[in-house]
Formats: structure tokens, C-alpha cells, sequence
């Protein structure tokens, strides 16, 4: 049962994070996976949120890329993550335009820096869905 | 059902503010106090009349209250529902109920925006939100990117139909004098511009310019007596999706599709019967989704549906005749222009743009990240 009061749901999918681990939440009520991490699972409202490890496993749902003046290109994507869930992040070591819908891709950890903490973004794993 | 009665209420009076680039250190107020005293003037009712107040702004946290303080008006009732660019669609919805339980009889809904003399940062601050900051979106451009992704995908859409979007918008706008946007554009224009958010251009993306409005409803009993002729409510439908692009179940898919049929089941009609369509188009992708999820076309088709001109002026459907919020006029939370121009049609005042025998128009608001969609459809007096 999560204690506000001693972490937020964030900060432990961060503690996970800087294990190198994509964490995410099990509703025990309904066992539906939840993604972004919450105090209160949706629509059964229950505060009986396991959390898990995901096997870091995905594919692309849909994608752009991010024209910034003066950056180069970067992708911007949504993954589905094969435990049933969907997040926003990157697919790097890929020319972003290649980034394509269906494309099978594995996590990592982004080291972030003083101001960003880690974050997840994705490679290519091989393989379309 | 909504519970609320086809044609109860009608909107008597609308106006814009001035539009474009404003004077420096003019504030969203003073637009929105501008734009209810020419809506006013539109219809012969007095400032000491309105007793409803309904406002929206993103650079105004305590919009009916602030507005309130300007105008020196104490109203029995308010209403500062604010989920983006559609909040004014769910005003009128709002409104309507206020005005059919006597809790105010005559409702102003206004809307001001600086965002070109401030900058968009600065009118719209962007939430935090740990789950999408570290890969910097442009947002709300490539959320919207990222659903035209998947429509392309899914149904073979092309950045050539997503063009012909903002080409119909650019023709309609040429045709209105207030229309920011005064030279032609073409396909190739849109295709070869600069790239923001892939696949949209800078020519797939609406304007960011200073702007707002104001609209003024009243009973249908008291409309009858005022200057114009009424823009009755016929319809209203509202509805909330998500917050976020990483939570919209499936991104080909809005909550219009909620929404429309709230509207068009509340005013009995189809979209067949409908004479002119007033979209939210943020982006490019924005009217095709809509298209679809109101009824207009199927599914998948709107990509189609909206090729060879078919939304321009002399094409099938009569879209976005102002030119949009790509090529009129968008400070930030559009949906009271495209609720003005919705009634502008049914009215008959559109001058060189007027839609031919134009009885029932349909104003659809969009707000967030295709998060929130309400619709309102308009009627005439013989659409009653």
C-alpha cells in the first residue's frame, strides 16, 4: 500500500530506475498492468498496487521526430510494453526517421544529468510486431 | 441523454476582439472586454443585462472572476470550466442548463489571449510531467504528430491529404477579411516548409496569434426580440478522453466520437443534415479525426474525404469557412472563433464565404491533446 507520507509512486519508479529497471504497477484487484505509477489504481480505485519489473521488451505504437533549432533530430515515441502497458519515450542508436510503427525495441537507462534524473529510452531489438 | 431541450436557448450576439498582433502590454482582459461590448452592440442588450459569466484563458487563471472585476458586473452565475480550446463548447452547454433553470437568463462567454505579444511559453506554460519531459516533445505539436503517425499507418493517410487541410483552410481565409493569412498556398508550399514535429511542417501547424471573443446567449423566448436573427442551440455533447498523449487508448480514435452523437441525438438530425461544419484545426490531422468520429465519414477515410478540394470553397462540404485556426486565427484556445463562425453561417453574414441556404452549422471544440471534444450544432429558425 502506498505511503505518501514516505514516497511518492515517481520516486520509487526512480529507486527502480537507478537499478537499471523499468518498473511498472500491477492493480492486485484486477491484475491490470498501470502505467505512470499512481498512489490509486484506475477504475477499481484500489491502493493495492504491486510494483514489478518489466522485461523491457516493446514495440513502437506511433512516432515523430522532434525538429529543435540548433539539435539535431530526435525521435519522440509511444511504446507498447509487451506486460500491457504504454509509455512516451525514444528510440536512439537509429536515424529517427527510421523509427518505424511496429518495430520490436529494448530498454535502457538514460543517466539523465544534474538537472534530468535517469529516464528510459529505447534501442532496436530486431524484429517487427 | 443531456438531459437539456433542443432549441432553449440561442446565441444572440458574437464578436471577435481585434485579432493579430495587438498593441504591447495590451492584456487577454482588454481583449475580452472588447470583444463582449461588440457582441453586445451585436444584439441591443447592455453590459447591466448579463448575469451569467462563462470564461477560459490560459493566462487568466480566475477568468469569470477577473472579467467580472473589469466589467464592474456582479453575475448570479459563472462558470471557468478550463480543458483547453473546447472549454467554450462545454460553456454554451453549461450556459444552457444555467439559462433553463433560471439561475441566469442572459450568459456572456468570453475568451482573450496574447500569445503572439507574450510568446506561447509564456501564455501557455507547460504542466511537468516526469513521464514525457525527458524526450522533449514539442508540445502540443507532436502529440498531435504522433496520432497522425498512427493514422497514416493504420489507414494509409498521406502528408499530401494532411496538405490539402491546411490548402482548403489557406482558400477559405482569402475569402475572409479578418483572416491573418492573406497569400495562397499550395501542397507543395506545406510539404516543403519547415519541418517541426514529422510529419507536420510549420504548414500543417495552426497560427499563434493574439486574439479572443465573446459570444452572448439567451432563452429562445428572449432572443426572438433582439436585433439579429437567433443562432438557436440545437445540440450539445461533451466529453473527456485523457490528459496526456501516452494515455489516449487509441490514437485514430477522439472523444468526438462521443461527443458528436450526444449532439446530434439531442438536436435529432445527421450529419447529412448538416450545411456547415466548424472544426477545431490545431493541426493538420485535427479535422480528419473529426470528420470520422463525428459521422461525416468513416472511419479511416478522412483522409480521403477531405482530397481534391473536396473542403475548399465550390468543394462538397463547407469546412472551417474562416479559414481556421490554420489560416484565420488561433491565440491559443480557438474554440470561441469556431463557435462564432458557426453562427455567423446559420445567420446568413458570411458575406463572400456565406454557405448557400445555410440552416444547421456544427461547432466542434477540441482541447489539449485531442483530450477534451465538445460539440454544439446550431440551428436557424427553421431548423427548429
Amino acid at each position: 500500500m502506498p505511503d505518501l507520507m514516505k514516497q511518492s509512486p515517481f520516486g520509487a519508479y526512480l529507486e527502480h530506475l537507478k537499478k537499471g529497471e523499468l518498473a511498472y504497477q500491477v492493480c492486485s484487484d484486477d491484475g491490470t498492468a498501470v502505467f505512470f505509477p499512481r498512489a490509486v489504481a484506475p477504475r477499481t480505485g484500489s491502493t493495492n498496487l504491486e510494483w514489478r519489473v518489466s522485461k523491457g521488451l516493446g514495440t513502437v505504437y506511433a512516432t515523430t521526430v522532434v525538429y529543435a533549432k540548433d539539435q539535431p533530430p530526435q525521435n519522440v515515441a509511444l511504446i507498447d510494453i509487451d506486460e500491457g502497458f504504454r509509455m512516451m519515450s525514444r528510440v536512439e542508436d537509429v536515424d529517427p526517421l527510421q523509427v518505424k510503427i511496429g518495430m520490436r525495441v529494448k530498454f535502457r537507462v538514460h543517466p539523465g544529468d544534474e538537472k534530468q534524473p535517469p529516464y528510459p529510452v529505447f534501442t532496436p531489438a530486431g524484429g517487427e510486431k | 441523454m443531456s438531459g437539456l431541450k433542443r432549441g432553449s436557448v440561442a446565441v444572440v450576439g458574437a464578436a471577435e476582439s481585434d485579432l493579430g498582433q495587438v498593441a504591447p502590454h495590451t492584456s487577454p482582459v482588454d481583449l475580452m472586454a472588447q470583444a463582449t461590448m461588440r457582441a453586445l452592440d451585436d444584439c441591443g442588450l447592455k453590459l447591466s443585462d448579463i448575469d451569467g459569466v462563462f470564461s477560459a484563458a490560459t493566462q487568466v487563471r480566475t477568468a469569470p472572476m477577473t472579467l467580472a472585476e473589469y466589467l464592474r458586473i456582479k453575475p448570479r452565475f459563472f462558470d471557468g470550466t478550463i480543458i483547453g480550446g473546447s472549454s467554450f463548447m462545454a460553456h454554451v452547454a453549461h450556459a444552457q442548463a444555467a439559462i433553463e433553470h433560471g439561475l441566469c437568463e442572459v450568459a456572456l462567454i468570453a475568451y482573450g489571449s496574447t500569445q503572439r505579444s507574450v510568446s506561447r511559453a509564456a501564455a501557455s506554460p507547460r504542466e511537468r510531467n516526469p513521464y514525457e519531459d525527458p524526450y522533449r516533445p514539442f508540445m502540443p505539436t507532436s502529440a498531435y504528430a504522433l496520432a497522425a503517425s498512427r493514422h497514416m499507418h493504420e489507414f494509409g493517410t498521406t502528408r499530401e491529404q494532411l496538405a490539402e487541410v491546411a490548402v482548403a483552410a489557406r482558400q477559405w481565409a482569402l475569402l475572409n477579411p479578418k483572416a491573418w493569412e492573406k497569400e495562397p498556398l499550395t501542397i507543395e508550399q506545406v510539404l516543403n516548409a519547415r519541418m517541426v514535429s514529422y510529419p507536420f511542417t510549420v504548414r500543417d501547424c495552426c497560427l499563434v496569434v493574439d486574439g479572443g471573443g465573446a459570444v452572448i446567449l439567451t432563452s429562445a423566448a428572449r432572443a426572438k426580440s433582439l436585433k439579429k436573427k437567433p443562432a438557436y442551440v440545437l445540440g450539445v455533447g461533451e466529453a473527456l478522453g485523457h490528459a496526456t498523449i501516452s494515455n489516449m487508448p487509441d490514437l485514430t480514435v477522439t472523444a468526438a466520437a462521443e461527443s458528436g452523437p450526444k449532439a446530434f441525438g439531442m438536436a435529432k438530425l445527421k450529419p447529412s443534415e448538416v450545411d456547415m461544419i466548424s472544426l477545431y484545426d490545431a493541426f493538420t490531422i485535427t479535422p480528419i479525426l473529426f470528420l470520422e468520429d463525428l459521422g461525416f465519414c468513416p472511419k479511416g477515410e478522412g483522409g480521403r474525404f477531405v482530397s481534391g478540394g473536396a473542403i475548399a470553397p465550390g468543394g462538397k462540404y463547407a469546412v472551417n469557412t474562416s479559414g481556421g485556426g490554420l489560416s484565420y486565427c488561433h491565440p491559443g484556445m480557438y474554440g470561441l472563433l469556431v463557435i462564432i463562425e458557426a453562427v455567423r453561417q446559420v445567420r446568413g453574414e458570411c458575406g463572400q464565404r456565406q454557405v448557400k441556404n445555410c440552416e444547421v452549422s456544427l461547432a466542434h471544440g477540441n482541447g489539449g491533446v485531442l483530450s477534451s471534444q465538445c460539440t454544439v450544432i446550431f440551428g436557424s429558425e427553421s431548423a427548429l
